[in-house]
C-alpha cells in the first residue's frame, strides 16, 4: 500500500485510454447509432407517406371507375336513343317512299284508263260509223255527218 | 487456502502485498521479497499485478469496443454489437442529463471510466487464491520463492491506481477550468465565493477544500469500498473449504452490485465534476 511510480504509469495509463476511446470507439458508434435513427425514422415516415398515398390512389380510382361507369351508361343510353330516332327516320321515309310509289301508281293507272278508254272511243266511234255506213249506205253522206258523229263519239 | 504452515495473519499479509518492482536502497532495482523491502524502495517502485492487470483489462475494453465501433453500420445490430451500443446509449443518456457543456472529450471519458473501472472491479469475483497460487506456481517455474512471489489481482484495491485515475480527473478539472472561465474566472471562483472579498482567505480554504476534496474522495471511495470487498473475500477464505461457500458466496453475490455502483458512482462525479468546471455564471 505503498505510494510510488505506479500512481503517474497509471494516470498516463487512463489518459492513453481516455484518448484512444475518444479517438476510435465513442465517434463511429455514436455516428453508427445516429444514423440508424435516423434511417428508421425516415422509415416510418416513408411508410406513413407510402399509407396516405395509397389510400389516395384508392379513393382516386374509385372516383375514376365510377365517372366511367356514368359516362358509359350515358353513351349507351345515347346510342339507343339516336338508334331510336334513326329507326323512326327510317320507318318515316320508308312509308313516304311507299306513298309516293303508291301514288306514281295510281296516276299511271288512271292515265292508263284514260288511254285505253279514248281508244275503245275511237274504236267504238269507227265501228259505229261502219255499222252506221252499212245500215245507212245511201242516206247518209259520211262528209256531211261526220260532224254529228264525231260529235257523238266524243260524247261517248 | 492457507498452506499448513501459514497463519491466518501472515496468509492475508501475503495477499495485500503488490508484486513490487523497484530500486532497492543500494541502488539496484529488482522485486522486493517482503513488504518491508517494499517499503524501503519508497516512491520508485512499481506495483508489477496493478499495472499489468489495469493495462490487460484496459486493453481488452478497449479492443472489444474498437471491434464493434468498426463493425458499426446502419443496419441492425447483433449479438455483441448490441451490448455495446446499449453501453454507449446509457452513457449517452448519463452525459446528456448531467453535463451541460460542450465538449466531445467528456462522453469517452466517462465510457472508459466506467467499463475500466468495472473490469477491474470485477477481478474481484475471480476467486482470492486461482491467481495468486499461480503466480506463485509460475514463480516457482522460474527459481523463485513461492513465499515471497506476491499478487494482488484488483487494481482498484491499490490505492496508486484509484489515485492515478482520480489526479488525471483533477487535472481535466483544472485545466477545463481555466480554458471555459479564464484562469481570473478560476481564481476568482475560488477566492470571492461565498463570502464576498473581504473573506478572501476563508474563502480560499473553503474553495480550495472543496477542490481537493474531489480527486481524494473518487479515489478513497473506490479504494475503499474495493479494499473492504476483497479484504472479506480474503477472510471468508480463511473458513474451512467446505464451508467457505456459505459466506462467500453470498457476499459475490452482493458484490455485482457493490461492483457496478462503484463503477457508476466513479463516473457519474466523473461527469458532475466535468460540469461544474465548465460552468461559467457564479
Amino acid at each position: 500500500m505503498n505510494i510510488n511510480l505506479t500512481l503517474v504509469g497509471e494516470t498516463i495509463m487512463f489518459a492513453m485510454f481516455v484518448w484512444f476511446c475518444m479517438k476510435f470507439i465513442w465517434p463511429p458508434l455514436v455516428e453508427a447509432m445516429a444514423a440508424r435513427k435516423k434511417s428508421i425514422e425516415d422509415g416510418l415516415q416513408a411508410a406513413e407517406r407510402g399509407k396516405e398515398e395509397h389510400a389516395q390512389a384508392k379513393q382516386n380510382s374509385e372516383e375514376l371507375l365510377a365517372n366511367t361507369k356514368n359516362q358509359a351508361a350515358d353513351i349507351i343510353a345515347n346510342a339507343d336513343k339516336q338508334a331510336n330516332v334513326m329507326i323512326d327516320n327510317a320507318k318515316g321515309a320508308a312509308s313516304e317512299e311507299a306513298d309516293k310509289i303508291k301514288v306514281h301508281a295510281k296516276a299511271e293507272l288512271d292515265q292508263e284508263i284514260v288511254k285505253a278508254r279514248n281508244e275503245l272511243k275511237g274504236q267504238v266511234s269507227t265501228l259505229v260509223m261502219r255499222g252506221v255506213n252499212s245500215v245507212l249506205e245511201k242516206e247518209v253522206d259520211a262528209k256531211t255527218h261526220k260532224d254529228m258523229l264525231s260529235k257523238l263519239s266524243k260524247s261517248l | 487456502m492457507a498452506s499448513g504452515e501459514l497463519t491466518s495473519s501472515a496468509y492475508i499479509k501475503h495477499h495485500l502485498q503488490n508484486l513490487t518492482y523497484g530500486k532497492f536502497p543500494d541502488g539496484h532495482w529488482g522485486f522486493a521479497e517482503n513488504a518491508i523491502e517494499a517499503k524501503e524502495m519508497g516512491f520508485m517502485a512499481f506495483h508489477v499485478d496493478t499495472l499489468g492487470f489495469s493495462f490487460v483489462l484496459g486493453v481488452l475494453f478497449l479492443f472489444l469496443f474498437a471491434k464493434a465501433a468498426k463493425r458499426a453500420s446502419i443496419d441492425a445490430p447483433s449479438g455483441f454489437q448490441n451490448f455495446v451500443e446499449s453501453i454507449i446509449d446509457f452513457i449517452d443518456d448519463n452525459v446528456r442529463g448531467s453535463f451541460k457543456g460542450q465538449n466531445p472529450m467528456v462522453a469517452p471519458l466517462a465510457l472508459t471510466t466506467f467499463i475500466w473501472i468495472f473490469l477491474m472491479n470485477t477481478m474481484d469475483l475471480v476467486p482470492v487464491d486461482w491467481l495468486p497460487v499461480l503466480a506463485q506456481k509460475i514463480g516457482e517455474l522460474f527459481g523463485a520463492d513461492p513465499h515471497h512471489v506476491y499478487l494482488k489481482v484488483v487494481p482498484t484495491t491499490d490505492p496508486n491506481m484509484t489515485f492515478g485515475m482520480s489526479i488525471g480527473i483533477f487535472l481535466l478539472i483544472l485545466f477545463y477550468s481555466v480554458k471555459e472561465k479564464g484562469l481570473g474566472g478560476f481564481v476568482g471562483e475560488l477566492t470571492l465565493h461565498p463570502f464576498g472579498k473581504w473573506m478572501l482567505p476563508a474563502n480560499l480554504f473553503l474553495e480550495g477544500v472543496n477542490l481537493l476534496a474531489k480527486p481524494v474522495s473518487l479515489a478513497l471511495r473506490l479504494f475503499g469500498n474495493m479494499y473492504a470487498g476483497e479484504m472479506i473475500f480474503i477472510l471468508c477464505a480463511l473458513l474451512p473449504f467446505w464451508i467457505q461457500w456459505s459466506l462467500s458466496l453470498p457476499w459475490a453475490i452482493f458484490h455485482i452490485l457493490i461492483v457496478t455502483l462503484q463503477a457508476f458512482i466513479f463516473m457519474t462525479l466523473v461527469i458532475v465534476y466535468m460540469d461544474m468546471a465548465h460552468q461559467k455564471e457564479h
